[in-house]
């Protein structure tokens, strides 16, 4: 790019800032119509969610809006179900991630070394990642339901008639399992282009040098993809705190499964107090910023070094 | 290859890794595809285990079934015309837009990529009850364009990133020499670089088409009829008879349905997916 604005610089001055107006101004444009849709379509409602959410609103009598300052934070942020909801939020979002990023990585060293049928791990790969979340959650609550599932039947420690959605903590195991299945093949792709970027010389030279496969794996391959591995972690991570699809279809919130999204939709949407709802969303947003500020720093995540600009 | 591992053992490790991934992959597809053979009396009576046993086969007629459900052929349809479209529209502002990011000088351009990331990390939940009142008054519920329009702008940050990394790689001399040749900047980009982008601007639309078909918050949110409902909406509100015991042989025939437009895009086109999943995200 630069040297293509010498190049032109050397030859004629007034004609080249013409041109680079005339560059600046279609750059401009072009973009024009991606900014406004997402202006329009995600901070507009960013922001009027900000402004109703100051205001005692419900959709069963829209009539009485009234101006109410702060009171919807305050009876959100002082409601115990706010907190245990973000508690298992957070919880899902550190397993899940947790366990992606162990068998993610795992299965990106086996795609590394495939040399043979290279095409049918691509391919059954991408099937968890393609197919529905909705989809994936039926499977899955089929598959634990004691009725018509088989998982009863496999797992040699739980009888027969055991139910996996009866209390909070095997629900949470099926809400999870169905969420890592899902998602574990986008981050083992992920990580697989992070391992393709490890210099061979440099393995080779540690190997030469006599380091030992764990040796070579945490001193040279993981270091060298830590941007990889980073930029993987974040959306991930970000991704799995808006946790819904799975905990709607596979237990409805019920038995302590739901998380802030889901509690947030059911306040606007089912219940049309749009208010408080507006509130919820709000915090939920500023809580989506929160996780993303806290791995960037803590991680110093450099989404520019990763897109290798330097 | 390894000075400490023999060969043999870690081939052998390679294979049954390979073997634990097609495992992983396929079998809860098999599950599914396995539920929708069991009749739907045995479901109700209950029958545990893997595949259908002896009896309880139902052959082709939960498909049968599912297929006749006015519903969820009117939700096949809504889907596949609104991804389309949401599709089509969003994979063309997003080239534009990428195309000026990889390749036109003009200020404010980390902006705009800054500002894609971060409106692609905005929780789709705190939109939707906003967008729900917003639809409401303008009528956009319960309609086509009220899905396309947040769809559009929910795949645009994911088609502008993963088409500007695309968009680097073009040969940049080629567009300079067909301005040598007096082609203006509209010209170069129309002539030259359409062509040239044309596979990436392919796998941004598989891309894009994925997210919007398996969209499912603006799905039971924005709509409340058959008129704009969606496939994952509708399988989620398909409840059958029985509110306590939902028919899981006609959803899990519904859900393979549903699945049959993913794996066939897969098996089409997976080593492009996979070049676009992760030139967006890692290599840039």
């Amino acid at each position: 790019m630069n040297a293509h604005a010498t190049a032109t610089r050397s030859q004629a001055r007034p004609a080249v800032s013409d041109r680079s107006r005339a560059e600046a101004r279609l750059g401009r444009r072009l973009v024009a119509p991606a900014i406004v849709l997402m202006l329009l379509v995600t901070a507009f409602p960013m922001l009027r969610a900000l402004y109703l959410s100051l205001f005692s609103y419900s959709l069963t009598a829209p009539d009485d809006r009234e101006f109410v300052g702060l009171e919807n934070y305050i009876v959100a942020l002082t409601d115990p179900l706010l907190w245990r909801d973000t508690a298992i939020t957070v919880f899902y979002m550190v397993v899940t991630v947790a366990f992606e990023l162990v068998i993610g990585f795992v299965f990106a060293l086996v795609m590394h070394r495939v040399i043979f049928a290279r095409g049918v791990i691509r391919t059954s790969i991408l099937i968890p990642y393609g197919i529905i979340t909705v989809v994936s959650g039926f499977a899955w609550q089929f598959a634990f339901t004691a009725q018509n599932g088989f998982v009863n039947q496999w797992l040699p420690f739980v009888g027969a008639d055991f139910n996996w959605f009866g209390e909070q903590t095997p629900a949470v195991i099926a809400i999870c399992v169905s969420e890592i299945w899902k998602t574990t093949p986008f981050m083992s792709l992920l990580l697989l282009a992070g391992l393709a970027q490890v210099s061979e010389d440099m393995i080779e030279a540690a190997k030469v040098d006599g380091a030992s496969w764990w040796q070579r794996m945490t001193r040279v391959i993981l270091p060298n993809m830590r941007a990889a591995i980073m930029v993987a972690v974040l959306f991930r991570a970000l991704d799995a705190y808006r946790i819904f699809d799975n905990i709607f279809v596979m237990t409805n919130g019920a038995v302590n499964t739901e998380s802030i999204s889901f509690l947030t939709y059911r306040q606007t949407i089912e219940q049309f107090q749009l208010g408080i709802g507006s509130a919820l969303s709000v915090l939920l947003f500023l809580s989506v910023l929160l996780i993303a500020v806290v791995i960037v720093k803590l991680f110093r995540v450099d989404l520019a070094q990763a897109r290798q600009e330097g | 290859m390894a000075a400490t591992t023999p060969n043999w053992l870690r081939r052998s490790g390679t294979a049954l890794g390979c073997v634990l991934i097609l495992a992983w992959c396929l079998l809860p597809v098999v599950w599914i595809i396995s539920l929708s053979f069991k009749s739907q009396i045995a479901i109700t009576n209950g029958s545990p285990g893997f595949f259908p046993a002896s009896g309880d086969f139902a052959g082709w007629a939960n498909y049968r079934d599912v297929w006749d459900n006015d519903q969820f052929r009117r939700a096949i349809f809504n889907s596949i015309g609104i991804s389309l479209i949401a599709t089509l529209l969003s994979v063309a502002i997003a080239t534009l837009a990428a195309y000026a990011i990889a390749r036109l000088e003009f200020r404010g351009k980390k902006l705009v990529l800054s500002m894609a990331l971060a409106f692609a990390m905005f929780p789709v939940v705190s939109l939707v009850g906003p967008l729900f009142d917003m639809w409401r008054t303008i009528g956009l519920y319960d309609s086509w364009p009220g899905l396309i329009i947040p769809y559009m702008s929910f795949t645009l940050p994911l088609a502008i990133w993963t088409l500007s990394a695309f968009f680097r790689e073009i040969p940049w001399e080629m567009e300079q020499a067909a301005q040598v040749d007096g082609a203006t900047s509209w010209q170069a980009f129309r002539r030259v670089i359409v062509p040239l982008a044309a596979p990436g601007v392919f796998t941004a639309a598989i891309l894009t088409f994925f997210f919007a078909w398996n969209d499912f918050v603006f799905g039971i949110s924005l709509t409340s009829t058959e008129n704009a409902r969606p496939i994952p909406a509708s399988l989620s509100f398909f409840v059958g008879s029985d509110p306590f015991n939902r028919p899981a042989s006609l959803l899990a025939a519904g859900a393979v349905i549903s699945t049959i437009p993913i794996i066939v895009i897969v098996l089409l086109f997976q080593r492009k997916i996979v070049a676009g999943l992760t030139s967006g995200a890692v290599k840039g």
